[in-house]
């Protein structure tokens, strides 16, 4: 299995190169590979829906305990078949639909790229690697979304689409981290056959608000469908592929799959059916006043996923059922309306509805697969899309009146978006468009008419998908599902409420323009709230960047000094003040002979002096002095070759100086009489700090010194009766290495600093 | 005897930093030596003091023979001694090329790139 999750990830790097081979045929080429996958899995469908999923394991950090498996059961087949069969009409359709696009190769690398990434994703039983296949779904939606990368609006959407879904990606990274920490294990199966510990723990919540992040912005739910409807600017196939038929239900995948984990409380109940309902109702609406043919599917789109989501989130055998057959009718139907949308922008240059009209005579394959999409949509009998939507209704009415009513108006208004958005282009008087349609080739009617004929099938005979469909409910629920799915349950409730919807959903259709009127006065929150947020959002990051950037990086050498010496100082200070006991440090003023106190006060005053100095020779001077104190000290405890060092190294560098320096006019004042203040107290903060260093230093010795080594073995090792210069050419002898290296560095930037001649004014 | 040299070393960290912090990049470079000399009796004397017996090994011993100052440090500083002196003579130059070619040895006459 690991080779039909990778493979996608191989094919996809040589797509560039195999694509120069042959570029005519190269989508048909790309799509037999997913078709093989496909037939892979359609192969292992005896195995599972028998309730013998497949299971394959290999390690993958076994240091860590991580291990790369993966899980084939119920509901990963129902996607992976998603993934893969929609990825075959979608690719072939690619390669006319993007015919002559200059970056066509780079489109099949990251759309197969995807495609593996999205097969990690549903088959990973590790919640590690199905994050890491998550993230890298979001980064190949930001690549494929962006694929029009010459249109400032494309790449805003695909910005806008990473930062939402890669926000929720870390909260997930986050929440997969901390539940496998409480689980006790990073595996799906092995977390839901305990859940107890998980849920049982205090930070269970957590975990649910996390993985509810991720879940969420994934799946567009409101406050976060926004960025679903801009991501529109991709390329169609990328939309029907991307954000109807699968990356958008990854989250809805992970909440189906961790329900079992993380599922069943009055949280989760509560938040998911919440958020799902909210989105299913919201979206629907949103997606009446759209003019945009592809937004209005995007719309729906998220209407559906909210739907999907409510129903995981009330959790039931009934629910679950619903949801899965509910998913794949909508896989069938919105994909070739995504799909029938594209061939319309290709053929008439518009995506418009209010351009579009009269189709049916020109393009009548398209509109035969378009009827049958919308008809689906609309949840319409003999269609797969009724059986869903009867599916959903039984669920609900289990359940309460509450939910029931949503489900009734969103159906309702879904009805007469699938009117706007599948028949309306094609009834009526033929418009005018920018180019003159007709039928496009083969390979773009191909997955409408196919997915069509699959939506007809099965909306005839139910029996077909349905041991697929309980295989799928019974891995969410833990346990053996028998559904038993039929167009005509006789007259009950449901085919009440259908008619009721269907009747609602006519009158909204009829009423749009006076609907669509009413929205634009009274609802100017909802259109535009949440990604005005996000604008607003940016606004703010950016401009707190930009403040920030300015007040730390202000280009000024004394601003960063005085910040770090401060800050340092500050917390020292208080470390000290707080934690340490004062006690430990010992002043200790004995012994101290005249002629070091001669010498203390000599260096103490050169150093004020360096300081206060009006012209640049006084302050050598000054420095001198402090320098050869500072080598006298050497002298008096007992450091000769340090001393003889300083001597000679302190008059070279006197020399240097003035020789450098000599002709320099005095000091300015540059400086303000508060600057220097502040200055100065940060100095003497910073040398205060190190007075009490020392003394902490001298009176607090933690470890045996190790210069006891270096005293036993200088002569016996290294044959010197100088330990100081056995250390340093023998026992340290690298360090001395990288000291001359670094002296020869330095020498060779003052020669070349002095050879350089500027062309303006250099002379040397 | 430590408590004397801490306060040295206390007043030449203080004047370094302040030096450090001034506009005139000459002062800038005088405050480097200073928290160079600073920082090299801060090991010095952080590692304890020993007066007048250097750490070597008397003619005719194959190792030390009653108290010595601490050999280590004084590694250390002897080091650090000549990287300093390294730093502050590319320093000089480099400030006296910049001073020759933009006029000034104000640090706020170089922010620009053109001279």
């Amino acid at each position: 299995m690991i080779v039909v999750v990778l493979s996608g990830f191989a094919l996809a790097l040589l797509a560039p190169s195999l694509y120069r081979l042959s570029a005519r045929w190269a989508g048909c080429v790309f799509s037999i590979f997913p078709a093989v996958l496909a037939l892979w899995f359609l192969s292992h469908m005896g195995e599972v829906v028998g309730g013998h999923g497949l299971r394959f394991t290999y390690p993958w950090i076994p240091a860590m305990g991580l291990e790369l498996s993966f899980n084939l059961d119920g509901l990963g087949l129902l996607f992976a078949l998603a993934i893969t069969v929609v990825g075959t009409l979608i690719i072939t359709y690619a390669g006319s639909y993007l015919h002559g696009h200059p970056s066509l190769p780079r489109f099949y690398l990251f759309i197969l790229m995807f495609m593996a990434s999205m097969l990690g994703v549903v088959l990973s039983d590790n919640l590690i690697a199905l994050f890491v296949f998550w993230e890298l779904t979001s980064v190949t939606s930001y690549f494929l979304i962006g694929y029009d990368h010459d249109k400032d609006t494309a790449r805003a959407a695909a910005l806008q689409a990473l930062i939402v879904t890669g926000t929720g990606g870390l909260a997930l990274m986050a929440g997969v981290l901390l539940m496998g920490q409480i689980g006790g294990s990073f595996e799906i199966s092995a977390l839901a056959a305990d859940n107890a510990a998980v849920q049982g723990h205090r930070l269970y919540p957590l975990v649910l608000a996390l993985v509810f992040a991720g879940a969420f912005t994934k799946s567009a739910q409101v406050p976060f469908h926004f960025w679903l409807p801009s991501a529109m600017e991709a390329p169609t196939p990328v939309s029907a592929y991307l954000h109807s038929a699968t990356m958008v239900k990854a989250g809805v995948y992970l909440l189906a799959r961790l329900s079992p984990v993380l599922g069943g409380s009055d949280i989760w109940l509560y938040v998911v059916t919440g958020f799902g309902a909210a989105t299913m109702l919201v979206s629907a609406y949103q997606a009446l006043y759209q003019t945009d043919l592809k937004k209005i599917l995007a719309y729906s789109t998220v209407s559906v996923l909210g739907t999907l989501t409510m129903l995981i989130g009330l959790g039931g055998k009934y629910a679950i059922q619903a949801a899965m057959v509910f998913l794949m009718a909508h896989v069938l139907y919105k994909a070739a309306l995504f799909l029938v949308a594209g061939s319309i922008d290709h053929e008439t240059g518009t995506r418009d509805v209010r351009q579009l009209g009269g189709l049916r005579k020109t393009m009548p394959i398209i509109c035969a697969g378009a009827a049958v999409g919308a008809l689906s949509m609309a949840g319409l009998p003999p269609f797969f899309g009724f059986v869903g939507k009867e599916a959903l209704y039984e669920a609900l009415t289990h359940d309460n009146v509450l939910v029931t009513v949503v489900g009734v108006l969103t159906s309702m208004l879904l009805f007469a978006v699938a009117w706007l958005a599948g028949i309306r282009p094609f009834s009526g008087e033929e418009t005018h468009t920018p180019k003159h349609p007709h039928d496009p080739p083969w390979t773009m009617w191909l997955g409408p008419v196919f997915l069509g004929c699959l939506s007809v099938l099965f909306g005839l005979m139910p029996a077909l998908p349905e041991k697929l469909l309980s295989a799928a409910a019974g891995s969410v629920l833990g346990k053996e599902v028998h559904m038993h799915l039929a167009l005509w349950h006789g007259f009950n409730a449901l085919l009440v409420l259908s008619l009721v919807t269907f009747a609602l959903g006519v009158l909204v259709y009829l009423n749009l323009a006076r609907l669509q009127r009413v929205t634009e006065f009274a609802l100017p929150v909802v259109r535009r709230g949440p990604s005005q947020w996000y604008a607003l959002w940016l606004r703010f990051l950016n401009w707190s960047a930009v403040g920030q950037t300015r007040v730390l990086q202000n280009g000024y050498l004394r601003l960063y000094l005085a910040t770090i010496m401060t800050v340092t100082a500050v917390l020292a200070w208080y470390t000290f003040l707080a934690h340490a006991d004062a006690g430990v440090i010992e002043f200790n003023w004995g012994d101290i002979g005249v002629h070091e106190w001669v010498l203390g006060i000599v260096a103490l005053v050169a150093s004020i002096a360096t300081v206060r100095a009006k012209t640049f020779l006084r302050a050598v001077v000054a420095l001198g002095v402090v320098g050869y104190s500072v080598a006298l000290f050497f002298v008096l405890y007992g450091a000769p070759d340090l001393a003889m060092t300083q001597f000679l190294i302190e008059t070279l560098s006197l020399i240097l100086f003035v020789f450098v320096f000599y002709y320099m006019p005095p000091f300015k004042r540059f400086s303000t009489r508060p600057v220097i203040m502040r200055h100065a107290a940060i100095g003497t903060a910073v040398g205060a700090l190190f007075t009490l260093l020392v003394l902490v230093a001298t009176s607090v010795q933690w470890h045996p010194t190790i210069s006891t080594y270096f005293s036993a073995n200088s002569y016996l090792m290294g044959q010197g009766r100088n330990i100081v210069n056995v250390i340093l050419v023998d026992f340290r002898g690298f360090d001395t290495l990288g000291e001359i290296t670094v002296l020869a560095v330095a020498g060779i930037g003052v020669y070349s600093l002095i050879r350089l001649r500027l062309g303006k004014g250099g002379d040397s | 005897m430590e408590g004397l040299l801490a306060i040295v070393i206390g007043v030449l960290y203080a004047s370094g930093v302040y030096m450090l912090m001034r506009r005139s990049i000459v002062k800038l470079i005088i405050g480097l030596a200073l928290l160079a000399h600073g920082a090299s009796l801060l090991v010095f004397t952080a590692a304890g003091l020993t007066r007048a017996v250097p750490p070597v090994i008397p003619e005719g011993a194959k190792a030390i023979t009653g108290t010595v100052a601490d050999p280590l440090p004084q590694a250390l500083i002897l080091t650090a001694i000549v990287i300093s002196f390294g730093v502050q003579a590319f320093a000089m130059v480099l400030a006296y090329r910049a001073y020759q070619t933009v006029g000034t040895d104000d640090l706020d006459g170089m922010k620009a790139t053109d001279t």
